[in-house]
């Protein structure tokens, strides 16, 4: 499954964007640079735009500004693929949805309630092997642990090699083992798939660790850089405080 | 038709199928209940099952505005005004500046009350009552056949649309990025679901058409783990009940609709215990 490695051609430009929402203002003169093979973590209070901007990227809502993408291949240019992994799903504990159902839903046009189809199934659990998730083919998607959850998404959004990948990370539902191998995947992503990878995140200390390029973000971009450069920031001081700026120090940084 | 009436004759041993509106009657619960399971999966996923019992109220203001405009055929009026209203409703929802709940329930007494303010003028309300508990009984050939159309025009957009509105109703927004038309499929699937629920509701009644949307899919996924389950027990349970209810409801001399209601609450409550005792 693994066979791409980064290649540093392809990168994604945000020029100037900006949404604005019933008249108020909720992004403004956004412009970010995202390279293949990068980490770039947007962080920021709750209220800040971060799931805005990323609705944005993903052409949901409408904006003002431009998202340019440039690959070349084998001398043409390529259309934007991009992967998501969502926050949540809007799934109840008892759903009759099996992890194959809601995966061939989204990367398969033959009708899941009819009939588990061979191929399908088989293409979907190799798939899943790739994050160890294997087991989980036939569970309900309602039952599955935060951690299993998000490798399962994980699988859906990498699984036709995206260009660029965007993660909302998930607040709850995951311990410490989990985000660790979350990470430790996302690592795997950008070495071996060349992927650009946005993502959200509410847990400074692992951003610290993963990161390599943090945004701050308040509406418009206060700050960003390496985690270290944005952390010791004044932006980021008015944002979460001086208490938690004294916290992000000491833990090792990339 | 003649023919298949004479099928059903030489099938069934029983003596209620001589009458042929008994014959009809179960020709369109035959059609009624599977397009009911079916549809119904889905308006649980999406948490719509205000939204279906407000498209059935509705159903009052489509008669009475036929009636108003002076239609000839008040099935094409409740129809063109179902699929209005699903729509409207579905803008008003993707605005969301308000609680859905709030805005379907503002909608739907509106539309009810200007159907029953429309339809009571000169106190003749009494003609229409029959709606509100529906009269399976009643059935025509022609009209069962229109039911046939819908059905397999059901059948088709499940075939090719189902996996499309499962995605959505899983995350707007991941569905948004596989290139998945999110606002086209909530309009195709309400403006379905209104053509249902307006053809049948004559039949089902305005009362308890929720009920059969919902209760069959209910005890669905007290036993399902998976898509395909869903769907066959759903289809399942909607046309035992269906079946059942319009026998017992012959024998017992009360509406059926009602009987089918009571015999879908009571698989309900059955497999909710077996899921109890058994997980």
């Amino acid at each position: 499954m693994l066979h791409r490695g980064p290649c540093g051609l392809h990168c994604i430009k945000i020029n100037h964007l900006g949404v604005e929402l019933e008249g108020q203002v909720i992004l403004e003169d956004i412009n970010m640079h995202i390279h293949c093979g990068k980490l770039n973590v947007i962080i920021g209070k709750n209220g800040a735009g971060k799931s805005t901007l990323v609705r944005a990227i993903l052409g949901e809502i409408p904006h003002t500004g431009t998202i340019e993408f440039k690959a070349e291949e084998n001398g043409t240019l390529q259309k934007m693929k991009i992967g998501y992994v969502p926050q949540k799903v809007n799934i109840d504990r008892d759903s009759p949805l099996s992890v194959y159902d809601m995966i061939a839903s989204y990367h398969s046009s033959f009708p899941v309630f009819l009939h588990k189809k061979k191929s399908e199934y088989a293409r979907i659990l190799e798939h899943l092997k790739v994050f160890e998730a294997q087991d989980l083919i036939d569970k309900q998607v309602g039952k599955l642990s935060g951690g299993e959850l998000q490798r399962v998404l994980l699988t859906m959004a990498v699984m036709d090699f995206p260009n660029l990948l965007i993660m909302d990370e998930p607040v709850a539902g995951i311990d410490r083992n989990g985000m660790e191998l979350f990470y430790t995947n996302i690592e795997r992503l950008k070495k071996e798939y060349d992927m650009a990878i946005i993502l959200i995140s509410h847990d400074l200390e692992y951003v610290q660790r993963y990161a390599d390029e943090v945004i701050l973000l308040d509406s418009r971009i206060l700050a960003r850089g390496s985690a270290q450069e944005v952390y010791k920031s004044s932006k980021f001081r008015e944002v979460f405080g001086e208490r938690v700026q004294e916290e992000t120090e000491g833990v090792p940084c990339r | 038709m003649q023919v298949i009436y004479g099928w059903m004759e030489a099938l069934l041993p029983f003596s209620w199928i001589q009458f042929d509106f008994m014959k009809n009657a179960l020709l369109a619960v035959l059609i009624i209940t599977p397009l009911f399971g079916i549809l119904g999966t889905m308006i649980v996923n999406n948490r719509m099952a205000f939204f279906s019992d407000a498209l059935g109220h509705s159903a009052l203001t489509g008669i009475a505005v036929g009636i108003l405009f002076g239609a000839g055929d008040t099935n094409l009026a409740m129809i063109a005004f179902g699929i209005v209203f699903a729509l409207v409703l579905n803008r008003l929802k993707a605005r969301q500046t308000q609680n859905t709940d709030t805005i379907i329930s503002v909608c739907s007494s509106l539309s009810v009350a200007l159907g029953l303010a429309i339809l009571s003028r000169g106190g003749n309300f009494s003609k229409y009552s029959g709606l509100l508990v529906g009269d399976i009984l009643s059935i025509t050939a022609r009209e069962i056949l229109y039911l046939l159309a819908v059905l397999l025009v059901t059948a088709v957009f499940w075939l090719c649309c189902f996996n499309k509105l499962n995605a959505v109703s899983i995350n707007r927004s991941l569905a948004n990025s596989r290139g998945i038309s999110v606002t086209r499929m909530d309009n195709l699937f309400a403006v379905l679901t209104a053509c249902i629920v307006m053809l049948s509701i004559k039949w089902v009644g305005l009362m308890i058409i929720n009920a059969l949307l919902i209760l069959p899919v209910a005890s669905a996924r007290n036993l399902s783990v998976n898509m395909r389950e869903y769907h066959f027990f759903s289809v399942l349970f909607s046309m035992f009940s269906g079946i059942l209810g319009l026998i017992v409801s012959f024998y017992v001399n009360v509406a059926t609709g009602p009987t089918i209601v009571i015999i879908s609450a009571v698989i309900y409550f059955a497999t909710y215990l077996y899921k109890k005792i058994c997980h």
